[in-house]
């Protein structure tokens, strides 16, 4: 066990550093929340920029266009850049986490000249469309229709919980193109499709969260044609085809909002101190339980990272246990920001009144608490399926 | 090569596999049953065994980390704290963490000759038992020890626990002892959980079992990450954090396997009702959570280091 830095580590965090706060305050001021067309302008504006300086697809393979950084390496980036503040990677996260990976290890050569490119040149914006009102925690039994007429694919069903589709210039698609039978298990029948946003028969329905906001949508698909030629793997193996890189999802995801929580932390005790709130030992005591969970949750991102360097690359399950306690934890933080602010808590003005509504997600989203307790349960502990 | 590797090294493994053999030889669970049966509900008549003393001593249990020079083994902190986790898992009893922190200074410590015990703010562990106590002892009064296999006394002129060197490395050690305990609660419910059957099928394939089950696992994990980096950069903070997430997944641990095993749990034959004990003892060494919780609550208005 080692937590030290190596020189070449180090030099790529000052590196990083350096450039940071060179070109950070010369970016544009963050649009308004609600301007989809300026969010997708300001998130690619800052793709190009990291491009430009070399930092684009940083755990990517050599031959994506990425720079085959180490995990650790990647680790640096996503805590430097959240802790100087640096922009989200917004609308690009489909397309850099993973729709992007999921070409480069499973498309053909033209697929990846096409389609990682200008993911990597911050040039376009892609969504996923996964899941269906019907298809939630049992992604599986999705029923989005495929059928094969000549060289196209012909799409009928919807998608929902779809981020920046209404910007979103491509669309990693999972459809169902053999149906279900005795023979045929659910997830036998899945295909993995890269659907043009813009194509004749595509709906987009933005969908209002419980905070207000339109941070995500509906997309509904009547008989739209897709080439096949869109086709990232075999027919009927997409379900193979995803899960290769949605492990990754949970392996380093959210590390950038581990270190954005542990500032989160800090300003709540100033917060706390600068209202007097900070005077009651149970709240004190509250938040000094937070700061070791979150360093917790910290180090146990350094151990997966490892762990998955020692293993050769793939995540393991660990992701599950970490988002399981991670997902809490925020909500915790939340709920604590609230006793913090007191009165204010109502307030829907207050950041943290926003993000306490946020995080009603994060227990839900990428999975929920119960489905990521079941992995564990089976695929780390070994207990019986069929509960 | 020094670079962020954050897994067990092969001798670190290596360690970690004898240290369990040399336990899983010389402390089974019968010999576990047969000492608590010795001690009596409320430890009264708990015995060391100084032979199995002696052999933990020559296995390098207490001198782990004294240079070789001196005689010891020349390892660090996280190897001692693999040491201790297994202890923990093995529900080993005695002062382990005092006469660990004895070696090199009390003569016979590191080998396992002399039993050291240490005031711990108003208690005393195995106070009959040990052949030197560090601290004031005088006038203890006996306990009826909730844990069987740990023989408590009361000491009425409470001297504050400083917060000095020793304090922290306690803490870390008795925190790789909550972290085995709830690692092996954890494997223990997962097994009864397996085998156990009702309603024609067992009771492991329940949402409602696998879910405690999946949550000790988090607890256990979560625990794991911050006592081993506690035990790599010895930062008081780092170790602080480490009790508090240590003390948690050992009593909540094996507040869920108790329940996992139903009637059976709540039993004296069923080994659980040990492993709790043992963790509500741990989590009282060095005071209560207030302490860790509010120094780690103070760092929080430090400006940032970095």
């Amino acid at each position: 066990m080692d937590l030290t830095y190596t020189e070449e580590e180090e030099a790529f965090r000052a590196g990083l550093r350096e450039w940071l706060a060179k070109v950070l305050p010369g970016l544009p001021p963050k649009p308004d929340p609600g301007d989809w067309p300026a969010r997708r302008a300001y998130d690619l504006g800052w793709q190009r920029m990291l491009y430009d300086a070399g930092y684009a697809g940083l755990h990517w393979p050599v031959d994506a266009g990425g720079r085959g950084a180490t995990p650790t390496q990647h680790l640096i980036f996503l805590e430097e850049t959240e802790r100087a503040g640096a922009p989200y990677v917004g609308a690009n996260f489909v397309g850099l986490l993973h729709a992007g990976p999921t070409i480069a290890a499973e498309g053909t050569p033209e697929q990846r000249a096409r389609w990682l490119p200008p993911i990597l040149r911050g040039e376009e914006v892609w969504c996923q469309g996964f899941s269906e009102p019907d298809a939630g925690s049992d992604l599986a039994s999705l029923r989005t229709r495929a059928v094969r007429d000549g060289d196209d694919y012909v799409i009928t069903g919807s998608k929902i919980w779809t981020s920046h589709a209404e910007v979103a210039d491509w669309c990693e698609l999972l459809v169902r193109t053999r149906p279900v039978s005795d023979e045929v298990p659910k997830h036998r029948g899945i295909t993995w499709l890269a659907l043009p946003m813009d194509a004749p028969g595509v709906t987009v329905r933005p969908l209002r969260t419980l905070a207000g906001s339109t941070e995500f949508a509906e997309v509904f698909l009547d008989e739209v044609r897709v080439p096949a030629a869109n086709r990232v793997g075999a027919e009927n193996d997409g379900w193979r085809v995803t899960m290769v890189t949605l492990s990754f999802e949970r392996g380093t995801a959210f590390v950038g909002e581990v270190v954005a929580c542990r500032r989160v932390l800090g300003e709540l005790a100033r917060e706390a101190r600068a209202n007097g709130r900070w005077d009651d030992p149970s709240l004190r005591r509250r938040l000094g339980r937070l700061n070791a969970e979150f360093r917790a949750l910290w180090r146990l991102t350094q151990w997966n990272v490892s762990e998955s360097e020692r293993t050769g690359g793939v995540p393991g399950v660990g992701g599950s246990v970490f988002k399981l306690r991670y997902s809490h934890a925020r909500q915790e933080l939340y709920d604590t920001a609230a006793e913090v602010l007191g009165p204010d808590a109502l307030d829907l003005s207050r950041e943290w009144t926003l993000d306490r509504l946020s995080s009603l997600s994060y227990t839900i989203a990428a999975g929920t608490s119960q489905i990521q307790q079941n992995i564990v349960a089976e695929r780390i502990l070994g207990l019986p399926k069929n509960g | 090569m020094s670079a962020v590797y954050f897994q067990l090294s092969d001798d670190q493994r290596a360690l970690q596999a004898g240290v369990r053999e040399l336990l899983a030889g010389r402390f089974e669970r019968e010999a576990l049953r047969a000492a608590v049966d010795e001690a009596g509900v409320d430890g009264s008549g708990a015995r060391l065994d100084r032979g199995l003393w002696r052999e933990l001593g020559e296995a390098g249990f207490f001198a782990l980390r004294l240079p070789e020079a001196d005689g010891g083994v020349g390892l660090g902190l996280p190897e001692a704290v693999l040491a201790f986790e297994e202890a923990g898992r093995a529900l080993l009893p005695g002062p382990l963490v005092a006469t660990h922190l004895a070696a090199g200074t009390v003569p016979g410590a590191a080998e396992g000759q002399t039993v050291v015990t240490a005031v711990d703010g108003a208690l005393v562990e195995w106070l009959d038992e040990a052949d030197v106590v560090q601290g004031d002892a005088s006038g203890a009064m006996p306990l009826h020890s909730v844990d069987p296999l740990t023989p408590l006394h009361r000491v009425h002129a409470v001297v504050p626990t400083t917060a000095g060197a020793d304090n922290s490395l306690a803490g870390l050690l008795t925190a790789a002892e909550q972290l085995g305990g709830a690692s092996r609660t954890c494997d223990m419910a997962v097994r009864y959980a397996r085998d156990r059957e009702q309603f024609g099928r067992p009771i492991g394939s329940f949402q409602a079992v696998k879910h405690l089950c999946a949550q000790m696992l988090v607890r256990t994990e979560v625990a794991r990450a911050a006592v081993y980096a506690a035990a790599v950069t010895a930062d008081p903070l780092d170790i602080a954090a480490a009790r508090l997430l240590a003390d948690e997944a050992a009593v909540r641990g094996a507040r869920d396997c108790l329940q996992i095993h139903g009637g059976m749990g709540f039993t004296w034959e069923a080994d659980v009702h040990m492993y709790l004990k043992r963790a509500w003892v741990r989590a009282r060494r060095g005071g209560d959570a207030a302490a860790p919780e509010e120094s780690l609550a103070a760092e929080l208005l430090l400006p940032e280091k970095r």
